[in-house]
């Protein structure tokens, strides 16, 4: 018995209603919501690699809401309650488990900006318990949590509704998903500029021919900033490499994800068995996805000191991705100077999460040419206002 | 069973080694594979979702199935049998996929080294000896990592027939050569795992032995290399049909590799399929090596004529354009026949096919160059179909490929190739040129061409399969227990692209890095999509090249060494009073000195009254300080705080705000200027690091010009704030010829003088609001004028306070703790230090402050908070809403950013940032933590000595 194809192969047309660039899962969210909710079907998803090839097949899965500030909560909680209909929705299995998601805190800092967050996301209706060191003992039994620990576990924040789902299954179930719908994906198809009457966009170049589009959806990532160079407009975006590995198959040992920032490690383990985990981003910025090994070996330093029986699993395989970070680690959604041309990117280390929201915050952003409200606060002119939208978790400073 | 032994166990060399129980006869030093090989144990492991038994299909890194446990020191959670060594008293189990972590057990010790060498080979088959030899010889520092316990590669098929003689007497004088070269550094049994960008290389390196002296077991090499040889050989790859797995299928060169290098026969009755000519030559050494070669087949109609008559002569035919369709199993599934049948030149069926009782059958695909380690930095590669394989391509900058991983397979080239390469590597190397090896790749290091006069160019082969087959049954990962059949559906699923037709079926990412299935899998799919070979390509190899025990990767930075503590001079001290700690940034710091019986609030309200009535001591070593110098530091400074620096008088201090970029605070501090050239500026314990780098990359990047040295002298000082009323009297015993009244001593200056004899740099400033004089002597003497504070201090109760009184003594005077009331989305003039920035000069985060959103007037605001029930200590981290919360979303206007109980107020007081919070002294607003609601009433942020008349005592 063999499935039906999830999308089919497409040679280019000479134009459509809407072009989204890049087929990463914001891309491809963004097509599908256009097609479904907005009746904008003659749309193509253009993608220069493979599909979901980007940021989306190299990410650690890690789906929550818990952000701090009110704007944040309100795209992330927009996102998660998508995210809690998607199976469905897409008609598709993807490994979407709701297993909880524990945010450490080391150090006297880390729990009085813990305390704050939780109680910024109970006030926000977002679920958020704070855990003492015994409480996160009871979800978690391999975690050391003695006092003697060099970053002792002084307790965490934690969300019941947050989780992991399969980044591939995501992206295969949104783009069979638009297919049906009649969009278009096109992979191999590298956009290198746009076609334009003034301000106003009116189509792409692309390596394979030009392309016209009556509007344009950017969802490149980090190459968004470089495709925005081409029409003069900076973007203040750094990419950085991120990077995240697999051990090998091992028999359950932990069943919900657990994140520490101050010791920089995370973890979770996936059905298949490999435990999943990452750390912060390379200091350095590129585009070549590799980032450098010492970023690993403090990640697993910090690893075995909070879990001792990792010290039995070994590193099988590790990767980069390129994340495209913004000054205050939230992301540009928006319109742009340029009539028909919509950002979207600067979602640096978080991204996965937002899939579904992003792509359906977008999609009626591009469909109305005005900001989605919950789009509002993240609109490129906040760089100059200054009303930033500062996630970085507050300033890791210790007085 | 026994009789696979074709050379007996040396005496001396006897072992008993534990297999699921079983004992076994081995001989120490071999794979744990070939003694179960030997002792006729065909079934090691099972597949990870079909329960199917697996044996051992391969030699070395490339074994998809034989997974074992080792439960003998050093235990392993999951090895390949094939890399495990043997000795007395080995103990291993079977693995099904999955490795158990053995909970409450110590794991083997890793460590890690470092190392810089001009050129490193990797791999010392021929291609590597010659290489190193040569650019040794070339004067070029070599490393050279050998992943075996013994250099010296494999000699496969036709050469070994043919020159194995000859190639032996090569090797054997230049690997003791090898060690007479005094710039060339062997390594044995280690495997270098991954290439990364400027020539830093990651290699493993397995210590088994060092196991019983408690060594570690895994050191981690990091080798910088001027130039890089990747002599790695290449990787056997199997073929595709029904029944594959079944234990005793495995690949002709490990097969032969167990009889030439153990001495043990995979099978007394073989069975050989290949499609090239070294898979025939395979036959013509397992015969050698004492098997009964029940049939031969070829798939090609043509093979070479040289082993064909090699085989003729032992009485032996070939059975050609032929293939194995299928496979059948005996008792518990292990291999008993293959089924032989004539094929077209797709692996298809084109005849009946004839089974061959057999306990081995031996298959051969093609040899692909293991040049995953330059796909690491970039490498590519690209299919030769005269090759049939993927030869290397482009590879990275300073990386070349000698021998087998080059595609020169025969190993007098391949010693030829390696010593050509080796020597442009170290001339290169030494001559520091810049790298242009991608270029030259195509002459020197690019495979030879596969002819030697009578050869008969290889076949792509995939799969074989008549009408029969079941493709749920022909597997291409047998780690992952992939199979035709999943590729057939990811490709009905719509998936063109090798990378998610990967992602669909797991292919290739198990523990071997799927070395036997990526280039079938390729090759597969491409016969499906009716594509090149190139057109489908590879996946990406991604490192490391061998799994790498997490100790081995975490090396001894573990407990203390994480994050090495930094403790001020004074800290044997605290912890003999009982101190409790906590961690500031890397320091240890007393968070408070609990007496007999108290907790935190007990010792709190007991050493702030002391500060505040009498006399307290804090040990503020930490506190950054960092030294500007230069002739243009007042200026640097200026551009740097919100407020001036340069016209601040030498002798004087002064207190100063730095922002970042975007205005948000970064740090503040006390400055003191000691020179016309030199300032000393300090800054938050947590955040000296940043801060000098914060001053370095200003000086460096953005203003050259300017003639400043930025120094981190935090750790050279000690420093004792002496605090409260009768400080004056306490540093008057210490200082007695110090003029310390108010008048000759002034707030906000300094001095530099003694005390007890030591040179000390004595402070006017304070934190706490009370008369302060804060004492730095060189750290060497922390201890000695800690005590003797203490001892001058005693008379009037002098008593040491930690962090926490700190906080809440600052607290109560509204100063702010940068990282309590700032978090990155906070300005000077938010948390009410708009008097320090200037409006007039530039300076770092100015134009920022002047945006529309960061100059609005209703921005969250630095205000005092009272709780109306006094005795309420709301939490740090509450946030502060208008109404009692009913139901959510509920507006939120501000947090507690400090919280306390006052002793000098006799009440609970905090601060809290408020939008608009100036104009709302007087207002009730309530404070949310969890499930409570408190009401507060918003006030000035100053609680106590509003007039600042304590500050000169
Ligand atoms: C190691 C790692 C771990 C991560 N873990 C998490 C996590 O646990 N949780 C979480 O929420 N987020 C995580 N992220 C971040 C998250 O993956 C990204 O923020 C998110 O995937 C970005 O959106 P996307 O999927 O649309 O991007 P991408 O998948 O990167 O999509 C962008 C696409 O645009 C294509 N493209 C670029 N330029 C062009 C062009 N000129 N023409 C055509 N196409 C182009 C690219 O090829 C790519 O496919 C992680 C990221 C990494 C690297």
């Amino acid at each position: 018995m063999t499935p039906e194809p999830l999308w089919k192969t497409r040679e280019p047309a000479a134009s459509y209603d809407a072009v989204v660039v890049g087929a990463g899962g914001h891309g491809l969210a963004t097509a599908y919501y256009l097609a479904r909710d907005h009746g904008i079907t003659n749309v193509a998803v253009l993608e220069r690699g493979w599909l979901a090839g980007g940021n989306m097949a190299r990410n650690t899965q890690i789906v929550r809401s818990n952000y701090l500030w009110d704007a944040s909560a309100g795209l992330y909680e927009h996102a998660l309650r998508l995210w809690e209909g998607l199976e469905n929705e897409l008609d598709r299995e993807l490994e979407f488990s709701q297993r909880g998601v524990l945010n450490l805190a080391h150090t006297t800092h880390d729990v009085r900006e813990s305390v704050r967050r939780v109680n910024a996301n109970r006030l926000n209706g977002i679920d958020a318990e704070w855990l003492d060191p015994e409480e996160v003992k009871k979800l978690v039994p391999i975690i050391n949590i003695s006092p003697e620990l060099r970053y002792p576990v002084m307790g965490a924040t934690y969300q019941p509704r947050a989780g992991i789902a399969d980044h591939d299954q995501v992206a295969w179930g949104y783009a069979a998903a638009a297919d049906r719908l009649g969009v278009h994906l096109i992979e191999g198809c590298e956009v290198t500029g746009f076609q334009r009457s003034g301000d106003r966009i009116t189509g792409v170049h692309t390596s394979r021919g030009p392309i016209a589009a009556g509007r344009v959806a950017l969802c490149a990532a980090g190459h968004t900033s470089v495709l925005l160079d081409t029409l003069g407009l900076r973007l203040p975006l750094q990419s950085h490499p991120l990077q995240a590995l697999v051990t090998q198959l091992v028999e359950p040992v932990i069943d919900t994800v657990v994140m520490s920032n101050t010791v920089h490690v995370y973890v979770s383990q996936v059905a298949k068995g490999e435990l999943v985990m990452g750390a912060g981003i390379d200091a350095y910025n590129g585009y070549g996805r590799r980032g450098s090994f010492r970023t690993i070996e403090r990640e697993m330093e910090a690893a075995l000191a909070l879990y001792p029986v990792f010290a039995h699993s070994h590193l099988l395989r590790s990767w980069g991705g390129i994340v495209d970070v913004s000054p205050d680690a939230s992301p540009i959604i928006g319109r742009t100077p340029f009539e028909g041309l919509y950002v979207n990117c600067g979602w640096g280390t978080g991204g996965y999460k937002a899939t579904p929201g992003a792509g359906h915050v977008l999609a009626d952003t591009v469909a109305n040419d005005r900001p989605h409200p919950l789009a509002e606060p993240y609109a490129l002119e906040r760089f100059t206002s200054g009303a930033l939208i500062d996630e970085h978790g507050a300033a890791a400073v210790a007085h | 069973m026994t009789g696979f032994r074709s050379v007996p166990v040396p005496a001396g060399s006897e072992a008993t080694v534990s297999f699921n129980g079983r004992e076994l006869a081995a001989r120490a030093g071999e794979p744990l594979a070939a003694t179960l090989l030997a002792n006729g144990v065909r079934t090691v492991a099972s597949g990870v979702y079909t329960d199917r038994p697996r044996g051992i299909v391969g030699l070395g890194t490339e074994e998809p199935c034989g997974y074992v446990r080792v439960d003998s020191p050093p235990i392993e959670s999951m090895a390949q049998a094939t890399r495990v060594e043997t000795h007395d008293g080995l103990c291993a189990r079977s693995l099904n996929g999955y490795a158990r972590l053995p909970e409450g057990e110590e794991a083997p010790r890793g460590d890690r080294v470092w190392a810089h060498c001009d050129v490193l080979v990797v791999g010392a088959g021929p291609a590597g000896i010659a290489a190193a030899t040569a650019a040794a010889r070339a004067g070029a520092r070599v490393i050279l990592a050998c992943d075996a316990p013994q250099p010296g590669g494999g000699l496969a098929g036709e050469w070994d027939a043919a020159e194995g003689t000859a190639a032996r007497e090569w090797q054997e004088p230049r690997i003791a050569a090898l060690r007479d070269e005094p710039e060339l550094r062997l390594l044995t049994r280690t495997t270098v795992t991954g290439l990364y960008d400027h020539g830093e290389v990651v290699a493993l390196e397995r210590r088994p032995h060092a196991a019983a002296s408690g060594g570690a077991v895994h050191r981690l090499w990091h080798i910088r290399a001027g130039r890089t040889v990747l002599a790695t050989g290449s990787c056997e790859r199997p073929i595709v049909f029904e029944g594959n797995d079944r234990p005793g299928v495995m690949l002709a060169g490990a097969a032969v590799g167990y009889a030439r290098r153990h001495g043990v026969l995979a099978g007394q009755r073989a069975v050989v399929f290949g499609c090239h000519d070294e898979a025939l030559w395979a036959a013509v050494a397992l015969h050698e090596a004492g098997a009964t070669i029940v049939a031969v087949a070829d798939a090609r109609p043509a093979p070479g004529p040289a082993p064909v008559a090699a085989l003729y002569e032992r009485g032996i035919g070939v059975l050609t354009a032929s293939g194995v369709t299928r496979t059948t199993g005996g008792s518990g599934g292990v291999l008993s026949a293959a089924t032989v049948a004539p094929i077209d030149s797709d692996g298809n069926a084109t005849g009946e096919g004839r089974s061959f009782p057999c306990d081995l059958l031996a298959v051969s695909g093609g040899h692909d160059p293991a040049t995953a380690l330059a796909a690491h930095s970039g490498g590519r590669k690209r299919w030769s179909p005269e090759h049939a394989a993927f030869l290397p391509d482009q590879t990275p900058p300073g990386v070349r490929l000698a021998g087998a991983a080059a595609g020169t397979r025969n190993p007098a080239a391949a010693r030829d190739q390696g010593e050509r390469v080796g020597h442009a590597a170290a001339v290169e190397a030494l001559a520091h040129e810049s790298a242009t090896d991608g270029a030259e790749v195509a002459d020197d290091g690019a495979a030879a061409p596969v002819v030697g006069s009578g050869h008969t160019p290889p076949m792509a082969l995939w799969t074989v399969a008549d009408a029969r087959t079941d493709e749920r049954r022909a597997f291409v990962d047998l780690h992952r227990d992939a199979t035709l059949a999943d590729i057939r559906d990811a490709i009905g699923a719509g998936m063109t692209s090798i990378e998610h037709i990967k992602r669909y079926t797991t292919i290739g990412t198990g523990p071997d890095q799927g070395r036997t299935s990526g280039v079938p899998a390729t090759g597969i799919v491409a016969g499906l999509l009716d594509r090149t070979m190139d057109e489908v390509g590879g996946t990406g190899s991604r490192p490391p090249w061998v799994p790498i025990p997490l100790t081995a990767v975490a090396g001894r930075e573990l407990g203390e060494l994480f994050d090495p503590a930094r403790r001020t001079p004074m800290h044997d001290w605290h912890v003999a009073q009982g101190a409790v700690f906590e961690d500031v940034g890397q320091w240890k710091r007393p968070r408070y000195f609990p007496r007999e019986g108290e907790d935190m609030r007990a010792a709190l309200q007991r050493e702030c009254r002391a500060a505040r009535e009498s006399v307290g001591a804090l040990d503020a070593s930490t506190l950054g300080k960092i030294m500007v110098e230069g002739r243009d530091a007042g200026t640097f400074l200026d551009r740097i705080y919100a407020n001036n620096f340069s016209t601040l008088r030498p002798g004087r201090c002064r207190y100063g705000v730095m922002c970042t970029a975007d205005g948000m605070v970064l740090d503040d501090g006390v400055a003191v200027r000691l020179s016309d050239t030199q300032y000393m500026c300090t800054t938050t314990s947590g955040n000296a690091d940043t801060v000098r780098a914060w001053l370095e990359e200003w000086a460096q990047t953005e203003w050259p010009e300017l003639c400043v040295h930025i120094t981190d002298v935090t750790d050279h000082w000690a420093t004792i704030s002496v605090v409260g009323p009768r400080s004056r009297d306490v540093m008057a015993r210490l200082a007695p010829r110090e003029d310390l009244s108010a008048e000759g001593f002034a707030f906000m200056t300094y001095r530099d003088t003694t005390v007890l004899g030591v040179p000390a740099r004595i402070l006017r400033v304070s934190f706490t609001g009370e008369l302060t004089f804060e004492v730095n002597v060189p750290a060497w003497y922390g201890r000695a004028i800690w005590e003797a504070v203490m001892a001058a201090g005693h008379p009037y109760g002098i008593t040491p306070y930690g962090t926490e009184g700190m906080h809440l003594l600052r607290a109560e005077k509204g100063f702010i703790v940068v990282g309590h009331e700032t978090d990155g989305t906070v300005t000077p003039v938010d948390v009410g230090l708009g008097w320090a920035v200037s409006k007039r000069k530039d300076f770092v985060g100015k134009r920022s402050l002047w945006r529309p959103d960061t100059a609005r007037e209703d921005r969250q605001q630095l205000v005092g908070l009272m709780p109306e029930d006094g005795d309420h200590v709301v939490a740090e981290g509450a946030q502060l809403v208008a109404e009692r919360p009913g139901s959510v979303p509920v507006s939120m206007q501000g947090h507690v950013t400090s919280s306390y109980l006052s002793p000098a107020l006799g009440r609970s007081f905090a601060l809290g940032l408020l939008s608009q919070g100036r104009e709302r002294h007087g207002d009730r607003v309530y404070a949310v933590h969890l499930d409570e609601a408190v009401p507060v009433t918003v006030t000035d942020p100053v609680f106590y000595d509003k007039e600042g008349s304590r500050r000169d005592g």
